[in-house]
């Protein structure tokens, strides 16, 4: 087969300039049979070899190019993890395009200012919900010629001949690629590793999103070096079940899939994560802090209602985790007893809680976006789950620092990854050097500017210092610390995450820039705060009654109590205590855009949208009334109402050493 | 042959004539004369206040109640005197007012209930799970994870229905009678009990099932926004009477329908 042997000769001769179509090309001659994606389909998992998937992306790239797909074209994906979504992104870097996967769960409006920033012309989304979001702002996106659809559920009526099936785009590719063998290679031989690959927008914390351009070679070096430090191969698992927006997905299920040539595993649909996740068991795991938190409340929850035996069994084999599961994780010596004892209670509860978790093939595990709670961190690294942090931005490729493996701190995310520069400026910003760093901001080169200084760091926005071992310690956003009126040091995202460690407070927002005092709004987690009031025979109607109940400002008030008693411990934010705070009557909501699609809280919005508790606060009032509005997820919009009670939290006094 | 109605639905022939239709139960009468027929594809509601006949009408069309008066032509076939099992093996498949699942099994097990009048190997040969029977499980279990992907219900795949919450329940209930491929389907009230959110989600699987497999639907139910909202035509019913057919906005002008619904002023 000549023609087989000089696309093959094609790709050796280019091989020198690594681009993410190169890598796929490449492992589908290496590996060609070895999995790379899986889905559950119809409750069967599917597999795809990499063959199958370069096949498959020939295809997709080609029919795209058929319908008018030109180099330097911008492609929006909106969708759940699904392997043609994956696929699509390779499809499109092999044209030389690039990808800008969007939130999927953003309603049409959210979308439309990405969506005609990136000058979209082509977008290809999962399914109906998706198409239907794009035609509502249909008119307002001139520049939009295809849409093309994933799932044909639902879609027999819509007839209008920009709208496309991805089956049969890729039915046109097939019949492209055969009368144009050579197209598609002769396309990624003029791809370079500078070109833009992928295009990722920041989620907007502050302001307009930016588009955040990362060349092939930034997420190549990120994924390499990333690879390298955990040691991972071709032969490991991973489940791709967070948003494709963000940069971590983009980092683990495709970057670091195509460099280390690992298999991929999409779940079959938002609900079913856990029982997926079970059933992969996968070896390379990534989750924000409040899943891992959802999984030990939701075991927890289910520990409580078994038998006294099983109570029993479980608190003891927990209580020797704790003492030494940690240690032997990290190869650290352990007593003789203490050994057995972990053998034992690893056979009894700990390997089939790992199993009934998913996580008994584990060998990484990271965790970020957030801060995570000690009790909880602690508790996986007991269990024997290798949890680690890792800290990066969406500039930087989520690759900054990680924690390397038998040195975990609780407190920092570890040590500046291979290849990463990191400074601390003046003012306690840390600042980022590195192949990993953004290329520009897309059309933004005011703020690419304002972003990367003239000696070539990327400035983070977030304030750390080093400790004596060279791990990094985060603060707090810098442009969020403030001064209180006595001159002291106000960091609110280090207050909010120690009351965030309580399961009871799902979200809490402190204020206290320029003020005498800290005061602070809290959201108490439905789940675990419900499951208390049940246990305690509390009857509430939902969210709004629940929270006011004065049971619950106890119990809050019990966590305020026990953040003041650590802040006064922890020197310069010893003023930082919680003097007075208040139980919000609404859970925020990344719909009323008072989070944002990543769930960190808006804090300029809130305090405006609540300046009247605000108010409340500082005019020492001890209840106020407010009534807020809400939008539900059809879109309709209702009101809650309700007077708030403002509680006193015990205070400690500060003691000062002489200086 | 096939029209498209104002709700762009493809309405065929009629498939379910019902012609002066009397139930008794002892001296108790539950349904007085009462004709009205179903086309093909249309969703066909069934309204009216409380003891109005309303489920002894879908009891009559699936075979449960036997009218001492009036014919049931379905199919162009006048029905004699049959039992609802032959009902379901002639493609008529419903759901209940107060859910009948099997509380303690899965799911999964409760949809594939629903495949039961399709399975042709014989008690020992499944006891034995012998060739045919193993062939004949995997296509039937195909069949039902359909309906599981359908109504976007695997995340509860494996769950004891006892455990669901009540829309939920309603779901799977949908699905066992979807599995059974029906080319009819009776639905008493399938939204009772149900939040706005729910409702949404089973409206959209209603028309999505009539607009995806052309299922022909019979549905009752008491929320008038629904009803008015998603069927062709309605029949009301007050007192086992027919009082108005039609339309959903011929049904709101009729003012014996408003009578009935408001009382009237003596």
């Amino acid at each position: 087969m000549p023609e087989v042997a000089s696309s093959q000769a094609a790709h050796t001769r280019n091989l020198t300039g690594e681009t993410f179509p190169r890598l796929l090309f490449h492992h589908a001659q290496v590996r060609g049979q070895h999995p790379a994606m899986r889905e559950k389909h119809l409750g069967i998992w599917q597999t795809w070899t990499w063959a199958e998937v370069a096949e498959n992306v020939r295809a997709l790239a080609c029919g795209l190019a058929e319908l008018g797909f030109k180099r330097g074209d911008n492609l929006a994906i909106i969708g759940d993890n699904r392997p043609r979504l994956y696929m699509t992104m390779a499809a499109v870097q092999s044209l030389g395009g690039v990808p800008v996967p969007l939130y999927q769960d953003a309603v049409a409006n959210e979308m439309l200012f990405v969506l005609q920033d990136a000058g979209i012309r082509f977008a290809i989304v999962e399914d109906q919900e998706q198409v239907d979001k794009l035609l509502e702002v249909r008119e307002q996106l001139p520049q939009l010629d295809h849409i093309i659809y994933d799932d044909p559920r639902g879609m027999r009526h819509y007839n209008q001949p920009f709208i496309h099936d991805i089956e049969a785009v890729m039915a046109m590719g097939r019949i492209h690629h055969q009368n144009h063998p050579d197209f598609l290679e002769r396309e990624i031989e003029q791809g370079v590793t500078t070109d833009t690959g992928v295009m990722l927008y920041t989620s907007g914390t502050t302001g307009k999103p930016k588009g955040v351009c990362l060349a092939h070679q930034a997420f190549i070096a990120a994924a390499k070096g990333g690879c390298q430090f955990d040691q991972l191969t071709q032969d490991e698992d991973i489940l791709s079940y967070l948003p494709m927006a963000w940069v971590g997905d983009h980092l683990f299920s495709f970057a670091q899939a195509l460099v280390a040539g690992f298999t991929i595993n999409c779940p079959e649909s938002g609900d079913t994560v856990m029982t997926d996740l079970r059933e992969i068991g996968p070896t390379y795991y990534f989750a924000p802090p409040r899943v891992f938190e959802n999984l030990l409340t939701q075991v927890m929850i289910r520990m409580e209602d078994a038998g006294a035996i099983k109570r029993k069994l479980f608190a003891w084999a927990m209580d020797v985790a704790k003492r030494c599961g940690a240690e032997i994780l990290d190869g650290k010596p352990v007593s003789g007893s203490d050994r057995l004892a972990y053998t034992v209670a690893n056979l009894l509860v700990i390997g089939p809680l790992k199993n009934v978790l998913g996580m008994s093939r584990i060998r990484v595990a990271y965790t970020a976006g957030a801060a995570i709670g000690p009790d909880l961190f602690r508790f996986y690294r007991s269990i024997g789950v290798n949890l680690k942090q890792l800290y990066g931005q969406t500039e930087t490729c989520a690759y900054v620092c990680l924690q390397p493996d038998g040195q975990i701190k609780l407190d920092s995310v570890g040590k500046p990854a291979p290849g990463v520069e990191v400074k601390i400026a003046d003012n306690g910003e840390i600042l980022v050097k590195g192949p990993m760093l953004l290329k520009e901001y897309y059309q933004r080169p005011d703020a690419t500017a304002e972003a990367i200084n003239g000696e070539g760091y990327f400035m983070t926005g977030d304030a750390g210092f080093f400790d004596e071992d060279g791990h990094l310690k985060i603060i707090d956003r810098a442009k969020d610390v403030g001064k209180m009126a006595n001159g002291a040091m106000f960091a609110p995202n280090y207050i909010e995450n120690k009351l965030k460690f309580f399961q009871y407070v799902k979200e809490a927002v402190a204020f206290g820039n320029g003020r005498e005092q800290v005061c602070a709004f809290i959201n108490i987690d439905m789940g675990a705060v419900g499951n208390w009031a049940e246990r305690r025979g509390i009857s509430y109607s939902g969210y709004t009654d629940l929270a006011a109940k004065p049971d619950v400002y106890n119990l809050i008030q019990e966590c305020v109590e026990e953040v003041n008693a650590q802040l006064v411990h922890d020197g310069m934010l010893a003023d930082s205590q919680i003097h007075r705070f208040l139980i919000l009557h609404k859970e925020l909501d990344p719909d009323d855009d008072e989070l944002t699609r990543t769930r960190k809280v808006r804090r300029n919005f809130v305090s405006e949208k609540y300046a009247v508790l605000i108010d409340a606060f500082y005019a020492g009032k001890t209840s106020q009334f407010i009534e807020t509005q809400v939008k539900f997820e059809d879109g309709r919009v209702g009101k809650v109402a309700a007077d708030l009670v403002i509680r006193d939290a015990k205070t400690f006094p500060v003691v000062r050493q002489a200086a | 042959m096939s029209e498209q109605n104002q709700n762009g639905r493809r309405v065929g022939e009629v498939i379910l004539d019902l012609q002066n239709i009397s139930l008794r139960f002892g001296g108790v009468k539950a349904l007085t004369d009462i004709s009205f027929n179903v086309k093909e594809h249309e969703i066909r509601a069934i309204i009216g206040p409380n003891g109005a006949g309303k489920s002894s009408m879908l009891n009559v069309i699936n075979g449960v109640y036997h009218p001492q008066e009036g014919r049931i032509v379905f199919h162009g076939e006048e029905r004699k005197k049959m039992e609802p099992h032959m009902a379901a093996t002639q493609g008529i498949a419903r759901t209940f007012q107060n859910i009948a699942l099997f509380k303690g099994m899965s799911v999964l097990d409760n949809i594939m209930t629903g495949r039961i009048t399709k399975m042709k190997c014989g008690f020992l040969e499944q006891a034995l799970y012998l060739g045919r029977a193993q062939k004949e499980e995997l296509a039937h279990r195909e069949k039902v994870e359909e309906v599981i992907d359908f109504l976007e219900i695997q995340h509860i795949r494996k769950t004891p229905v006892g455990r669901l919450p009540y829309g939920l329940q309603k779901r799977v209930e949908l699905g066992r009678a979807l599995a059974a491929e029906p080319s009819l389907l009776l639905l008493d009230e399938p939204m009772a009990g149900m939040n706005v959110e729910e409702k949404q989600d089973m409206c959209r699987f209603i028309l999505d099932v009539n607009d995806q497999f052309g299922t022909t639907i019979v549905l009752i139910e008491h929320d008038m926004g629904v009803v008015m909202d998603i069927s062709d035509r309605v029949v009301v019913l007050d007192y086992g009477k027919k009082i108005g057919d039609g339309t959903p906005d011929d049904v709101r002008n009729n003012q014996e329908v408003i009578s009935a619904y408001l009382g009237v002023a003596h």
